[in-house]
């Protein structure tokens, strides 16, 4: 009887069973400049195709964390990062591990529009190909780059013109492009709307929405609301530690931690 | 974040205007329950002392109530608006937008309670009232423990709200099959012992409209909707 029920009832789906790999993991991560331990005994992973908002007050370790995830500490002599950061497994913190190529994997998008200024639009959407040396039909890839970038419509008839006569918005939009253009999996979104009007800022959210069909995408923002708006969990760091993670709709409305309830009501200061 | 398992925030908003506005949302729900109360009280006196008067002072009282409605609901409308409230703030004002309409729909009851109240008097009583203001009592006590359990937010006081509601409904079936029998044997009783169950099931859905509040209370405290678990199960 028991076999009979059991056969006749609908097969289990398995992915809701197993979950899926996480596309960014990140173990035990600690990020010192001199004394100073910025990020601690961080653990925290990334499911591919998804949104991750990382929000806290100021000093919190927010971008700290964000930059350790390609590396970027690398370039700062007093800084030391222990812990592992496994994109897909492969830890890139290991000494096989190039950084040139480690960030053609995972693209990074900073606060304040920075495109190259003598550069023109479509010289700027190339520009980390020719640096990294990749060759083909540039063209195309720009065209691609800009249409994912939803700014295609608006630059296609002036390409050759410099970036820098783009609105603040539009020159956002332009490095997202230019950060595409390499083909990374993954992307860091640093203060990505800080500098930018309501209108601009829609556009640059919409666009999260957009891209995570194809990357998985990891944001540091001061705006609480965005981090409601854009993404699938928040994480809440404080004085460098990781206080809190889950779904954002849970974050907002019911965390589960005393300091995560603070922040998100406006308890500090 | 639920006070039980990690204690009440004690800090206050860095916004003290915020702050201000979310204590003003407690105080009006506070005042308009304490309102209610006192209505339930007064409707269930003009019928048991016979005093239409009082009767009437309820349904001007109502008018107060309906004010408070408005007023509440207009400024959960301003903090949502203008505040974009987050985690207990949030679960505040949605409580207080649902709990504001229960409360008025007690005040509503109160004041049908009073009409019939004021067509009883009219004629010879009926029976000497015994059951009906144990039932009465019951909802009043229940609208209570549910504001006490929203003032002290207190989940436990607010389970005892839900499982309260089996005496009162339990009351309601004896004393309607009560004023059965005065009917049948006598049907020159059937216009009072219709107004009297009225009256009954009006006080039966204030007890309602008590768990409404109840629940929501723990949904704000907690931040668990323990609402139709019935109907969770059923597949959409």
């Amino acid at each position: 009887m028991n076999a009979v029920a059991a056969s006749s009832a609908p097969a289990p789906i398995a992915s809701a069973e197993v979950p899926a790999p996480a596309k960014v993991e990140v173990q035990d991560l600690n990020v010192w400049f001199g004394k100073n331990n910025a990020v601690k005994d961080t653990s925290l992973s990334v499911q591919a195709h998804t949104v991750l908002a990382v929000i806290g007050p100021s000093g919190c370790g927010k971008s700290t964390f964000l930059r350790a995830l390609n590396r970027m500490h690398d370039l700062v002599p007093a800084a030391r990062v222990t812990g592992k950061v496994l994109v897909d497994g492969q830890d890139l913190y290991t000494r096989e591990v190039d950084p040139v190529l480690l960030r053609r994997r995972v693209g990074m998008v900073f606060q304040r529009p920075n495109p190259f200024p003598t550069m023109s639009i479509e010289e700027n959407v190339a520009a980390g190909l020719v640096l990294n040396g990749i060759g083909g039909n540039h063209h195309e890839l720009v065209e691609r780059s800009l249409r994912k970038a939803a700014l295609w419509d608006e630059v296609k008839d002036r390409l050759g013109h410099a970036a820098t006569s783009l609105s603040g918005g539009q020159q956002q939009r332009l490095c997202i492009a230019r950060a595409l253009a390499i083909e990374p999996e993954v992307l860091l979104m640093d203060e990505p709307a800080s500098a930018l009007d309501p209108i601009a800022t829609a556009k640059i959210e919409e666009l999260i929405h957009e891209l995570k069909e194809h990357y998985t995408i990891i944001i540091v923002t001061h705006s609480m609301q965005q981090a409601a708006r854009v993404s699938d969990h928040t994480a809440f760091f404080y004085i460098g530690e990781l206080v809190e993670m889950g779904a954002t709709e849970q974050i907002f409305t019911n965390p589960k931690e005393r300091r995560t309830e603070d922040y998100v009501t406006g308890k500090f200061g | 974040m639920s006070p039980e398992s990690s204690g009440k925030s004690p800090a206050a908003h860095t916004d003290k205007a915020f702050e201000a506005d979310l204590r003003e949302v407690r105080e009006k729900l506070l005042a308009m329950g304490g309102k209610v109360e006192e209505q339930i009280a007064k409707s269930m006196r003009a019928l048991t002392e016979r005093d239409s008067e009082l009767g009437e002072l309820v349904m001007e009282g109502d008018l107060e109530i309906n004010r408070l409605e408005v007023d509440i609901d207009d400024l959960c409308r301003r903090i949502l608006a203008l505040r974009q409230p987050a985690a207990s703030d949030l679960r505040l004002i949605t409580t207080g937008l649902k709990i504001v309409t229960d409360l008025e729909r007690i005040g509503d009851e109160a004041v049908n309670i009073a009409e019939r109240a004021i067509e009883l008097n009219q004629a010879p009583p009926l029976a000497t009232y015994v059951d009906l203001p144990r039932l009465a009592e019951l909802a009043q006590e229940q609208v209570k423990k549910a504001l006490d359990a929203f003032v002290r937010a207190d989940p436990k006081t607010a389970e005892e709200v839900l499982q309260s509601d089996d005496q009162l409904d339990d009351l309601f079936v004896k004393i309607f099959n009560e004023l059965l029998g005065f009917m049948m044997e006598d049907s020159r009783t059937i216009r009072r012992a219709t107004a009297l169950v009225s009256i009954c099931k009006y006080l039966e859905r204030i007890g309602d409209h008590a768990m409404n509040v109840a629940e929501m209370v723990i949904y704000m405290v907690r931040g668990t909707d323990v609402r139709h678990p019935k109907s969770r199960a059923v597949p959409v």
